[in-house]
């Protein structure tokens, strides 16, 4: 067996491993963007689910972009991300919030554990915005312009890091 | 304290691990004989992994939230059965199963095997003590399933409900014993190839393990099949995912060794080879793992990947594949080859075997690479599809499956006789089969065409190995053999008669309104609200004749709360040439309920092939180890 021969699954090997190191270490971009970008928010009228009132499309249109936050109370990520919009809260930006199959003792109890920065929370129980709004899981985030029209839409939680990224999109919406 | 008893065991069990694999250094270094204690410290190592991953069992099922592992995939108003099975339906507990799996196989070969040289058994047994280091690292730092939860969760997150089915509770056990006790075959050719014994003697000695975890795989992704077949609902039983992808390559490197390793036992032959292959099998395991595990291939959320672990796994691939590749490049010059063999001969058709399925193998593992390679040069997303493998792959496997028919009859060395002359009533029976499918199903499609037609011959083909034999004097490897070639035959139909003739129908009916679907009138009798221990659902009540006789099928869509998610349970009639298999999903506002049919003649022989093909296995197992307990001195006789 001739030295090449012996050598090739080695080779092939490297090769193999060489591509799979790069592919791990530039994940793909895998944010799927919402086809609804640059349309406007699909009709809903959600009810309340808590001491505050519910969320529909027509709140959504009033002159002030704002941040429509898909979440849960049975989501972990949002834990973290809460604290997030709180902060943004405190710089002045709305945020109106879809809660996807929740119960109201256990958002109510969410709220107060982690801080509530939200303006209205719809009860979203059988998932039918969320899938309307092209948003596969929780949390999801979409940034909605005076117009009502979807401007961004953001996956997975929104990290403190995201922050200035949000308020250039919030600004760029107005 | 049941956590940190299974921590502990881990830590000791990797001590001992790394105990074995100095010992086998300094033993092949210096010919100190520590066969013993080597022997002694794989079996201890066996025991302390089987003590970790009872302590998992313990904690999932006395849901104990202050263990992180079971808040995230446990609750306490799950059933029991998948409270227990909730254990390893999750990362850190699947990669314990799988490092215990390991590390039980190498207990059992310190046991039970004698046929290699000592040497070459120490070189194995470290082999196998550097693999199970390398996980018990992962596990350890990356993965630890015994990490605790400060305080402790009042409720636990529940489980995957897709998972909460029986066939989970044994579908990857089964398939871990197959993939893992690959690392067997592994470690006996880089012993092998340390020590420069490669010859029959070791062929003999690995065969047993490579039919045993071969038998395992087969059982895994038969049961894995129908599993897919009747929970995900879509009627098919196999996809091309790349999770399926990931065991069907193990199988096909696993199923080459099979046969090229009786060459070697036989004759001598195809040393370098058989090593590769056997390198190559429990590699594709690695690299099945690595894709499951890393998240790579089914990332749809940035947060789903785990970068950390898919590294680590990487590396891990990546030294010991490297490590054996490397060996086998300087080792493989110093490999004389055996007693050689003619054009026609027994040896030739096992190298074309080879050849086959090897090419079968690159082909799925080009299919499911194919598309992270892509995206990683060009950015372009795509998927390769069920087209792709079956029009490529498909017609290399009905080759196979002709050459299947001649490859046992032919002789070792040398075949003078006019062995064509045998397969004259099969070629017969397939020509038949071929006119009858062109008078009964003029528009077929020429896969499943050539399908049945090859199916015909080889279900005749198989059994000539036994024509004109005493079948008492037919040693059970033979009997086994045939078995196994014979369900191939049983599978093919199965496969051929589904993708020709299944019906279906989908459509929105009221209840009381009826469908026809192949043979049968269906009527959607009723729908009603039911409930379970943890899921709420909506049940459909079908009703279907064909003639004579009704039967009742009732499938659900069901609605779990703790994740909230939604799955289709089929329902399914199995009947002596068929299965009718109904899915009821959504309502509509006018009150129509969504039904899907199906109606596939002799879909069953898919999944009774695949099970017949694993019972050869099982048989020709049983014929080696059994002739081998008559002729081998007990290894405990040598030290006595």
């Amino acid at each position: 067996m001739s030295r090449a021969i012996r050598f090739a699954p080695l080779a092939l090997l490297l090769l193999v491993v060489v591509a799979l190191v790069w592919r791990l270490a530039t994940p793909s971009n895998s944010t799927v963007s919402s086809k609804l970008e640059g349309k406007s928010v699909p009709a809903f009228a959600l009810p309340a689910i808590v001491a505050k009132p519910g969320l529909s499309s027509a709140d959504l249109a009033t002159g002030k972009p704002r941040i429509v936050n898909v979440f849960a109370s049975w989501c972990v990520p949002c834990i973290t991300e809460v604290h997030v919009l709180q902060e943004l809260k405190s710089r002045g930006v709305l945020v109106d919030g879809i809660a996807v199959r929740d119960t109201p003792p256990d958002l109510a109890d969410f709220l107060a554990h982690n801080g509530d920065p939200y303006e209205r929370i719809g009860s979203d129980a059988e998932s039918r915005v969320q899938i309307a709004l092209g948003s596969s899981g929780v949390p999801e985030s979409f940034i909605v312009d005076g117009h009502g029209i979807i401007r961004y839409q953001h996956i997975g939680p929104i990290e403190a890091s995201d922050a200035p990224m949000i308020m250039a999109k919030l600004e760029q919406a107005r | 304290m049941i956590a940190e008893t299974g921590l502990a065991a881990l830590w000791l069990a990797a001590g001992l691990a790394m105990l074995q694999f100095v010992l086998m250094i300094g033993a092949l270094r210096t010919r100190v004989d520590v066969g013993r204690t080597i022997r002694s410290i794989a079996v201890v190592q066996g025991v302390l992994t089987l003590i970790a991953f009872a302590a998992l069992l313990l904690v999932f099922a006395r849901t104990d939230l202050s263990v992180a592992l079971v808040f995230e995939n446990s609750h306490s108003a799950k059933p029991f059965i998948y409270k227990f099975a909730g254990a390893w339906g999750n990362h850190e507990g699947s990669m314990l199963l799988w490092v215990t799996v390991l590390s039980v196989a190498g207990a059992f070969f310190a046991i039970l095997s004698r046929r290699t040289s000592e040497r070459t058994l120490i070189a194995a047994l470290g082999a196998q003590a550097a693999l199970a280091l390398g996980f018990y690292a992962f596990l350890l730092i990356a993965s630890n399933p015994f990490a605790r939860l400060f305080p402790a969760a009042p409720e636990g997150r529940g489980l995957n409900p897709l998972l909460q089915d029986p066939g989970l509770a044994f579908h990857p056990p089964t398939l871990y014993i197959g993939y893992v006790g690959l690392s067997i075959a592994f470690s006996l050719a880089v012993g092998a190839l340390l020590t420069g014994e490669v010859d029959s003697r070791l062929a003999r000695a690995m065969r047993p393990w490579v039919l045993g975890a071969w038998i395992f795989l087969t059982l895994g992704i038969t049961a894995g099949s129908y599993w897919a077949y009747y929970e995900l609902g879509w009627g098919g039983y196999w996809f091309w995912d790349p999770v399926e992808n990931a065991s069907l390559m193990p199988w096909l490197a696993a199923t080459a060794l099979l046969h090229s390793i009786n060459v070697l036992a036989a004759r001598g032959a195809l040393k370098a080879w058989t090593m590769m292959l056997a390198v190559i099998a429990f590699s594709m395991s690695m690299v099945g793992t690595f894709l499951v595990r890393s998240g790579i291939l089914t990332s749809v959320h940035a947060f789903a990947i785990d970068p950390e672990r898919g590294t680590f796994l990487l590396a891990l691939l990546a030294i010991y594949v490297g490590a054996a590749f490397t060996l086998f490049a300087l080792r493989g010059a110093t490999l004389k080859e055996g007693a050689p063999f003619e054009l026609v001969s027994r040896e030739t058709g096992l190298v074309i075997n080879n050849l086959l399925l090897s090419v079968i193998l690159g082909i799925v593992f080009l299919g499911t690479l194919y598309p992270l390679f892509v995206e990683a040069v060009s950015g372009e997303k795509l998927s390769v599809g069920a087209p792709y493998f079956n029009s490529v792959a498909g017609p290399l496997a009905l080759v196979l499956a002709l050459l299947v028919g001649v490859g046992p009859l032919l002789r070792w060395r040398h075949e003078a006789r006019p062995v064509l002359k045998k397969l004259t009533v099969p070629a017969l029976l397939g020509v038949s089969a071929l006119v009858i499918t062109f008078i009964v199903a003029p528009a077929m499609g020429i896969l499943p065409r050539l399908g049945l037609t090859v199916a015909a011959y080889l279900a005749s083909a198989s059994i000539l190995p036994l024509v004109g034999r005493n079948p008492l004097r037919v040693p059970l490897a033979t009997w086994g053999m045939v078995a196994a070639h014979f369900g191939i035959a049983v599978a093919l139909t199965g496969m051929a008669m589904n993708a020709a003739f299944t019906s279906e129908r989908l459509a929105v009916i009221k209840t009381g309104e009826t469908l026809s679907v192949g043979p049968w009138l269906v009527e959607l009798h009723g729908v009603t609200p039911t409930a379970g221990k943890n899921w709420t659902a909506i049940e459909g009540e079908i009703r279907a004749t064909r003639g004579q006789g009704i039967v009742s099928l009732k499938p659900q869509t069901r609605y779990f709360s703790d994740p909230p998610a939604e799955t289709n349970e089929s329902a399914i009639r199995t009947f002596w040439n068929g299965q009718l298999y109904t899915v009821i999903g959504k309502s509509d506002p006018s009150g129509g309920w969504q039904v899907r049919l199906w109606w596939k003649p002799f879909v069953t022989l898919i999944w009774a092939g695949g099970a017949l093909i694993g019972f050869g296995g099982a048989v020709a197992l049983l014929g080696r180890v059994w002739r081998r307990r008559r002729r081998e001195p007990d290894w405990r006789e040598r030290y006595a």
